[in-house]
């Protein structure tokens, strides 16, 4: 097994400048491996503010951490050679959500396709390099010869992103990071290209990282998921546990307010605390806090981001930020109420969490109750 | 079905472009009961949106109102001056728009945005009773009252959208459209916001059109659902029954498209893509991507009919039926 990509204690803050003594924390103290051995889905799921595109643009390297590394093979991102990078840039790409804005209007759809075969010398003829995008732009469903030639006007959103997606495959990377791949897509074309990503981790063994708000469509088509809220991880694991037997009140809060399409299934009852909703997504912190936490190594944000919406809010959740506590074989959530249920872990541990959250069994003991 | 709050009829609203008429809503007919929750539901370009505009009549050059009826309590609103129709809108029939929250004023506190509302309709009021009205508005929407004398910077965006709902029903509107209301919001935020949405309507015994793309918004919010296709609708429904028995062939692979949090791996697409509102397939516009297609469905153009007791659907899936009904009540006596 080894380490493809990975974040290590990263935390991102924006913001904070000669006056302004507020900071926001974009992400708080993150750790996470992806193994290019098995290849695995995993969601990062949270709302608008929860720091999900922070993540994406760090572990892409498009944005540098404030503290911490991303390290690709085992070095860091910041530094890597020339050479190193540029098998980076093939072996990690990107699905942006917006199927609109990463094409050039004045350039036909083959452009997108044309450029990384030539770049990473993909094919030895064009003809060759044509045989090449064929097939990937079958692979996703699409037909080369109603697709090629065009113009990006002349597509269907959903036909650009499916080729995004056939740009991606066409360079068999070995992981593909998808920001929200479906969110401008109509619901039924959503299916076919989810789908679309599913077959490129089972069939080409790529792995994928999902970002999405959707719990939904995370459910479905992944293996391991991490909830974040406000910069910080709430529970992660295998994705049946965390979606059939949430334990963070975060979690369960999110779970019960997802639409169900079926009138029969109503909205749970859910205990909503008024006015509780933060006015600004992300979390805030004073810059003189974030100077002694660096010191001391450890999170950023003082307590739970989310004490102030739980309905089981106790003292210590406002003064000490809950580590990860390991309550399944396969599952993490960082939350006080299971201080006792399972030992606490510091941060970069949280791969074993998911590491084992792909081969555990499924616990079938009923869920501890939630009251502390 | 009684006369409702709200007829349209064979409403169509046409965008002139140099390429031809865009028909973004052609030939649409509802009828909405009083204290009803009706759902539209379509896909981008189903002219979902552009049915909430016109029924405002707020459609701008290029597009154009070019036929039909829309019926509010008994006045035909296409046919009332400019300056009529401007009484009209949020006194009669209010509108919160996809976004709602991004049209509030960021300069000018809440209390003046909903008092400048009321004022523009000629309410006559002290500065007391205008208070208290604002109090209670806001009570309504399930926001404290200090929310008043806050900017919109100061508010999230579940409070800001509350805020507009809150604009909308000031007047006690018979009708409220609500177009996307929540499509920025998250899942947490969107739940609180629908729910404010619906204990006003039933505070105020007024009706609410949905518009939107999320079928799990509607399963949860609409009384009765109508699902658009390329500017028309394919069926209407109650939402129970829509759901439980698709009887349009786009119903039933659009419900079948859905992911659930119960089960794995139970959706998919639908194949094809959705027509072009410049180009309209002959006949019944789904029959290109129709699993059910049969010859006449590329001449023919089915409209919306009976098939079953308050279940309406444009298909010829459902002739033999509806022609059984029309030729003997004995063959179709309603259990």
């Amino acid at each position: 097994m080894s380490t493809l990509l990975e974040a290590h204690q990263v935390s991102k803050i924006f913001g904070g400048g000669l006056f302004d003594k507020r900071v926001t924390v974009a992400l708080d103290d993150f750790s996470f491996a992806i193994e290019s051995e098995p290849p695995r889905v995993t969601a990062i799921v949270g709302e608008s503010g929860s720091g999900k595109t922070t993540l994406a643009r760090l572990l892409l390297g498009l944005v540098s951490p404030t503290t911490g590394q991303v390290r690709y093979n085992g070095t860091d991102l910041q530094k890597l050679p020339k050479q190193e990078r540029r098998a980076f840039l093939r072996d990690v790409q990107m699905i942006f959500q917006d199927p609109y804005e990463v094409y050039n209007p004045f350039y036909r759809v083959d452009h997108v396709l044309e450029t990384p075969i030539a770049e990473f010398k993909l094919a030895n003829s064009p003809q060759a390099g044509r045989a090449l995008m064929q097939e990937s732009l079958r692979a996703v469903g699409l037909r080369p010869d109603e697709t090629l030639g065009r113009y990006p006007h002349q597509l269907s959103g959903g036909q650009r992103q499916r080729i995004m997606v056939a740009r991606a495959l066409l360079i068999r990377p070995r992981l593909i990071i998808a920001d929200e791949p479906v969110s401008m897509v109509d619901a039924s074309l959503r299916a076919t290209i989810l789908d679309n990503l599913r077959q490129l981790n089972r069939e080409y063994g790529i792995s994928i990282i999902y970002i999405t708000h959707d719990l939904t469509t995370a459910f479905q088509i992944s293996d391991n998921i991490i909830v974040l809220y406000r910069g910080a991880v709430a529970e992660a694991g295998d994705v049946d546990l965390v979606v059939k037997q949430p334990k963070h009140p975060y979690t369960q809060l999110l779970i019960k307010s997802v639409p169900e399409p079926d009138p029969n299934h109503a909205w749970g009852s859910v205990e909503l605390t008024e006015a509780a909703e933060p006015t600004n997504g992300a979390a805030t912190v004073v810059v003189s806090h974030v100077a002694a936490a660096r010191q001391h190594g450890g999170h950023l944000i003082q307590g739970c981001t989310f004490a102030d919406r739980c309905p089981h809010v106790m003292d210590m959740c406002r003064q000490t930020a809950p580590p990860l506590f390991h309550i399944d074989p396969g599952r993490a959530a960082s939350c006080f109420l299971y201080r006792e249920q399972g030992p606490a872990l510091s941060s970069e541990l949280l791969n074993d969490v998911m590491a084992a959250a792909g081969s555990s069994t499924r616990s079938e003991s009923a869920p501890p109750s939630i009251a502390p | 079905m009684q006369p409702g709050i709200l007829q349209v009829q064979d409403l169509r609203v046409w965008y002139h472009t140099p390429r031809g008429p865009v028909k973004a809503v052609d030939g649409l007919s509802f009828s909405l009961q009083a204290d009803e929750r009706l759902g539209l539901v379509g896909e981008s370009g189903s002219g979902k949106s552009t049915i909430a505009l016109a029924l405002m009549r707020l459609i701008r050059p290029p597009g154009k109102i070019e036929s039909g009826q829309v019926v509010l309590d008994g006045v035909n609103v296409l046919e009332l001056t400019e300056e009529q129709m401007r009484r009209l809108r949020l006194a009669s029939i209010a509108l919160v728009a996809q976004g709602a929250m991004n049209s509030l004023n960021p300069v000018i506190r809440v209390r003046e945005q909903i008092a400048d509302a009321m004022r523009d309709h000629d309410e006559k009021f002290s500065k007391q009773e205008a208070d208290a009205r604002i109090t209670s508005l806001l009570e309504q929407v399930g926001l404290n009252k200090d929310v008043a004398d806050r900017y919109p910077h100061e508010l999230s965006g579940g409070m800001k959208q509350r805020v507009c709902i809150a604009i909308a029903i000031c007047l006690r509107p018979k009708v409220i459209l609500a177009d996307e209301p929540t499509s920025a919001l998250d899942v947490v935020v969107q739940r609180q916001v629908m729910e404010t949405l619906g204990r006003v309507q039933e505070q105020l015994g007024a009706s609410v059109v949905l518009v939107g793309h999320d079928m799990g918004l509607m399963a949860q919010f609409v009384h009765r659902l109508g699902v658009m296709y390329a500017g028309r609708l394919a069926e209407v429904s109650p939402v129970h029954e829509i759901f439980s028995e698709p009887l349009h062939p786009y119903t039933q692979l659009l419900i079948a498209s859905l992911p659930s949090l119960e089960e794995k791996g139970k959706f998919q697409g639908i194949p094809g893509l959705a027509p072009s509102a410049l180009d309209r397939p002959p006949g019944c516009a789904f029959h290109p991507r129709c699993p059910h297609a049969m010859p006449r469905c590329s001449v023919d153009d089915p409209i919306l009919q009976e098939a079953r007791p308050n279940r309406f659907v444009a298909c010829h899936l459902y002739d033999a039926d509806i022609l059984a009904k029309a030729n003997g009540p004995a063959t179709a006596v309603a259990t």
